[in-house]
């Protein structure tokens, strides 16, 4: 790597000496990666291969009162075309597929229409034909008759008496608690979390700030559309080549919607061009299989692109309201928070998140918190990098700006009065174990960039802070030991950051080898063990202590070998750096392994895992900007996220999924929305008018990687790749503020409402 | 998208020949960076597909004896903004070229195909406009020549008829002390359709101190790329200052008829011309002066 590539700086544990953790090899996939040669799920070529297309609604809300296929079935070059009706029934059942629960009737329902469309882009139909071009014909000739029904895209609206009901029969579920609401509405779920007196504490404050917020619809905007091929074999076997997130996932999502049994269902996962929650749900696999099995050919499906902007899970459009009251010294007394988002056509969004992250970093006394998912006509919300965390940062982040301007207070060292640390018990309930959010802090405000002036009109600066979840869930790993020393690992996380190298790694460490001697490779579902979703932060936590495992396992094995050949007991034998050794024998663990085959074979090891010890991640993020008062356009001009990593395996993807976070967090901020017309029809499903930054509309991110380890996990991993989005809202705003005197309370701050905010403040900067 | 035939002919009249048989199932490929994408997503549809990259007046910049050029209909962007003379000659012109998608996309793409496509948001149409251009228009009846600000109708159309084809775009000569600058306004810094746009040109009277002629066009305000008459005649005569330019554009803002939509609301496309054309004006002066050609941004951004 170039000696003059800008790393981060990396604030070290002091008791850090790790030989392997903390450099950084070239990643293990990365010539087949940068060589094209690399297998993305629309790449995959099978013998007998036909293409298929989707049929999406152009209704936002409708009964589906008929659909005749007869046309686009006599269609010449089409093979087969599938509605919901080639789907079991499956009433009301639920299955945890991984992350939670999943209404497995929505989840079909989502693939394909059943008696409702319920968003503009919902699946209805599709066709398998001899070429995609064929198939995209056939749609024309498919003709479903709707009645439309009333169309509500405001979760505010949805939430209303007598709005127009999604689901007639939709009872809120009370969380925590269980329970259920009396009267059908669009509210799928309330969360509510209470503790002290808010109210004596609001009444009792020195300062207290109310202020509301919205934020739009966003979209991940993976570069690779969703694809997926199916094969359903005369035998009854399927097997799916997907673009997921969860290959264990996809097969149970699979099986599931077509109710044949898991053992029958094959995923091999392919390469992926980007997930960020939004590939954990299947939308092509079962269809494509379904499709398969009526023709009796290999079937693949790729996505449009504006059918991945309406037909897939962005996340949700919010409205939050936020009231914190603060004493003389700036201590935070009181919080109350009112949440509301948009959970799209189905139940069962991101609002649980929402409301455990929205006091997450602050230490505050008495709080009350309400959040609400609610159901609109729009695509089905789904995970979106720390999903639900953004949204309450920007607001929270803005208000705790606020009382630091009110109380005449440096906006870090308010937050470092007020940080969550060990101890610190989260409203919904946890209590943190040691966490890193005052070291960040520190760090933040001791660097360069926070202590340089910034100088020039109409230039602001601004802080924040963020917080999300890792979880730990399932994984396993197995290990071949070979003969010349190198050992091959087999695993289930699909790598979407560079966890081929971070779990290996992790691997090399404990074995006291080179990363390189690691030869990793992502296993389908037959061919490893249970494995979790890639989400929640997770894979180099939780994969890579399975890695971790299986090391000890092959040092235990390696340990008999060696004792057979010296003639003690393996209990005598010592492992340390590479090397195994007893009394005046020592051997390495490559001269061993030349050593396998001739005393009793080369050596397997595995490990699954279901960690318990996951922890917590927090970012703080610098953000300098000018505003173009005359045009309202923001130009980042310096940005700066630093983060605790717990132990930074590999540094490079740890910098990199700060600086991916921070970017996609600053397009949020600036210019992502989706744009509906009044009939919910979808104005910029296109990636030239869902405006995500290019390289031109972003500086340089500058890292700082802090290292305060996870107690729980024996490098001290903490997950890394969520966080980063979290901060940028907030930090935007609150430089926007700084250089206009405006504060902006909804998102995104384009141009034209920024401009509009100057209009209406008098053009004036404070 | 459904198959359809490929010719490349290596002359003007072999092209017309071909597109006045097929009529309106011809459709004519220069870079081809908007045709493909029609055809590919079912906006446009093809019976056959002329390719005008092998002839050779389509692909030339030629410099005419009187000191003015004619830009062949298919030569890409970059041609035009990797030539010095083109660039100190035209500037308006070389802006939109380099902004017309990005690196890749101006590899092909041409300033007769962005005319073609007559989008109303075209970026190179405001900046033919304000530097004179006209079109040289091949056709079964011979050859016409339309002046740039005749040539579109309406979104997406313009006066070509059955068998027409642009050949050049010819650019006059240029004069002493003028100058001229195309600048749109996107909500990033690449990559994006004009919000609005604005092509200025202005020459500058005896001692540089004002304006004796200016010309304004507009882009995504309207139906067609429109021009301000009303704030180019005021502007005859006026000081060439801060103040007349930001007067020019707030008389230029009567021109604007905008639509609100994906791209923004109507009132800040309004709100857009008064601003884009004073800073349009702006450069145009500092051109017109012997000021810089190719301005850049601390951050690195070429504004153009």
């Amino acid at each position: 790597m170039s000696e003059n590539f800008n790393h981060a700086q990396i604030i070290k544990d002091p008791e850090d000496n790790y030989k392997i953790l903390g450099t950084r090899p070239v990643r293990h996939d990365g010539v087949d990666k940068v060589t094209g040669r690399a297998v993305y799920a629309n790449d995959v070529q099978l013998q007998g291969l036909v293409e298929a297309a989707i049929l999406r609604s152009p209704e936002a809300h409708a009964r589906i009162l008929s659909i005749d296929t007869s046309e686009a079935e006599a269609h010449p070059g089409v093979l087969a075309v599938t509605t919901s009706a080639d789907f079991p029934d499956l009433g009301d059942k639920v299955a945890n597929l991984g992350e939670g629960p999943v209404n497995l009737a929505h989840l079909a329902a989502n693939c394909l229409a059943k008696d409702k469309v319920l968003y503009k882009g919902h699946a209805v139909a599709a066709v398998a034909a001899q070429n995609v071009h064929i198939a995209r014909e056939a749609l024309d000739l498919i003709k479903v008759e709707y009645e439309p029904l009333p169309v509500i895209t405001d979760a505010l609206e949805a939430m209303k008496d007598g709005a127009p009901l999604l689901h007639e029969g939709l009872l809120t579920n009370l969380v925590p608690g269980g329970g259920k609401a009396e009267t059908p509405s669009n509210v799928s779920d309330h969360h509510h979390f209470k503790r002290g007196d808010t109210e004596a504490a609001f009444e009792a404050a020195h300062i207290v700030v109310e202020r509301e917020f919205t934020t739009q619809t966003v979209h991940q905007g993976y570069i690779e559309p969703h694809a997926a091929t199916a094969h359903w074999n005369q035998d009854g076997q399927l097997t799916v080549w997907a673009s997921t997130q969860g290959s264990f996932s996809a097969r149970e999502q699979t099986s599931e919607v077509l109710q044949v049994p898991i053992s029958k269902v094959k995923v091999i996962p392919c390469e992926i061009g980007g997930g960020f929650g939004g590939k954990i749900p299947v939308y092509l696999e079962p269809v494509a299989a379904v499709l398969s099995r009526k023709c009796g050919r290999p079937v693949k499906i790729q996505m449009t692109r504006d059918g991945v902007f309406e037909g897939t899970g962005p996340t949700p459009a919010s409205f939050m309201r936020i009231k914190l009251g603060v004493d003389e010294t700036g201590k935070m007394t009181a919080g109350e928070a009112w949440l509301a988002y948009d959970t799209g056509a189905f139940p069962g969004g991101v609002i649980g998140p929402g409301v455990m992250c929205v006091f997450s970093c602050y230490d505050i006394e008495h709080a009350n918190i309400d959040g609400y998912d609610v159901c609109v006509n729009k695509p089905w919300t789904k995970a979106y990098r720390a999903p639900g965390s953004t949204h309450v940062a920007y607001a929270i982040e803005s208000v705790v700006d606020e009382l630091a301007e009110k109380l005449e207070m440096d906006p870090i060292d308010l937050r470092l009065l007020n940080a969550a640390r060990e101890g610190t018990k989260r409203v919904d309930g946890p209590v943190y174990p040691r966490i890193g959010l005052i070291e960040t802090l520190e760090a933040a405000k001791n660097h360069d960039h926070y202590k340089s002036p910034l100088e020039g009109p109409n230039r602001g600066r601004g802080v924040a802070a963020g917080f999300w979840f890792n979880i730990g869930l399932k994984s396993a790993a197995t290990a071949h030991v070979n003969a010349d020393g190198t050992v091959t690992l087999l695993e289930g996380s699909t790598d979407i950051g560079g966890t081929r190298t971070s779990i290996s790694m992790q691997l090399a460490e404990t074995l006291g080898i080179a990363a390189e001697d690691i030869n990793p490779k992502v296993a389908d579902t037959d061919s490893v063990g249970y494995t979790d979703i890639t989400g929640g932060s997770r894979v180099t936590f939780a994969t890579g202590l399975a890695a971790v495992e299986v090391g000890k396992d092959i040092i235990s094995q390696m340990k008999g070998r060696a004792a057979k050949l010296w003639e003690c007991e393996a209990a005598d034998v010592e492992f340390s750096d590479g090397v195994f050794s007893q009394e005046d024998n020592s051997i390495s663990f490559k001269e061993l392994c030349a050593k396998l085959n001739t005393t009793g074979g080369l050596i397997t090891a595995r490990a699954s895992v279901d960690p318990q010890g996951f922890t917590n991640g927090f970012g703080v993020h610098i953000c300098d900007l000018e505003v173009d008062v005359e045009t309202g356009k923001v130009q980042i001009l310096r940005y700066t996220a630093l983060q605790d990593a717990g132990k930074a395996i590999h540094p490079s993807y740890v910098e990199g999924q700060m600086q991916g976070g921070s970017v996609q967090g600053i397009g949020w901020a600036l210019n992502e929305e989706y744009l509906f017309d009044e009939k919910g029809h979808m104005l910029n499903p296109t990636m030239l008018d869902y405006r995500m930054p290019t390289a031109l509309d972003v500086p340089m991110i500058d890292t700082v990687i802090i290292e305060v380890p996870n107690p729980s996990h024996p490098f001290g991993v903490r997950g890394v790749g969520e966080t980063p989005i979290v901060p940028p809202p907030g930090a935007i705003a609150n430089a926007v503020k700084n250089a206009t005197g405006i504060r902006m309370t909804d998102l995104p701050m384009s141009p034209p409402r920024v401009h509009s905010a100057i209009m209406e403040n008098g053009n004036g900067t404070s | 998208m459904r198959d359809f035939e490929y010719k490349a002919p290596a002359t003007i009249d072999e092209a017309v020949t071909l597109l006045a048989e097929r009529g309106s199932e011809a459709r004519v490929l220069a870079g081809g960076t908007d045709i493909i994408v029609q055809l590919r997503e079912g906006l446009k549809e093809a019976g056959l597909v002329v390719d005008v990259k092998k002839i050779p007046e389509l692909m030339s910049l030629t410099w005419r004896d009187d000191g003015g050029l004619d830009i062949g209909g298919a030569v890409p962007c970059h041609v035009l903004y990797n030539d010095t003379k083109v660039v100190n000659a035209y500037p308006a012109i070389t802006d939109s070229a380099k902004i017309i998608g990005g690196w890749q996309i101006q590899g092909r793409a041409s300033l007769g195909g962005n005319l073609c496509n007559s989008s109303p948001a075209a970026d190179s149409i405001p900046a033919l406009i304000v530097e004179s251009a006209a079109c040289r228009i091949a056709g079964p009846e011979g050859e016409r020549h339309v002046p740039v600000q005749e040539f579109c109708t309406a979104p997406g159309a313009n006066v070509l008829t059955e068998g027409e084809m642009l050949v050049s775009l010819a650019l006059p000569p240029v004069g002493e002390s003028s100058g001229s600058r195309y600048m749109r306004f996107i909500p990033r810094n690449e990559m994006d359709i004009a919000v609005t746009g604005a092509g200025a040109w202005l020459r500058l009277g005896e001692g540089g101190e004002t304006v004796e002629e200016a010309r304004l066009a507009l882009s995504a305000v309207a139906p067609t790329p429109v021009v301000a008459d009303e704030a180019q005649a005021w502007l005859q005569g006026k000081p060439a200052t801060e103040e007349s330019f930001a007067e020019a554009g707030d008389i230029a803002r009567k021109a604007a008829a905008p639509i609100s939509d994906m791209r923004g609301p109507a009132d800040y496309r309004t709100h857009l011309v008064g601003v884009l054309v004073k800073r349009a004006l702006n450069g145009a002066l500092g051109r017109a002066r012997g000021g810089d050609r190719n301005p850049v941004t601390p951050s690195g951004i070429n504004l153009c």
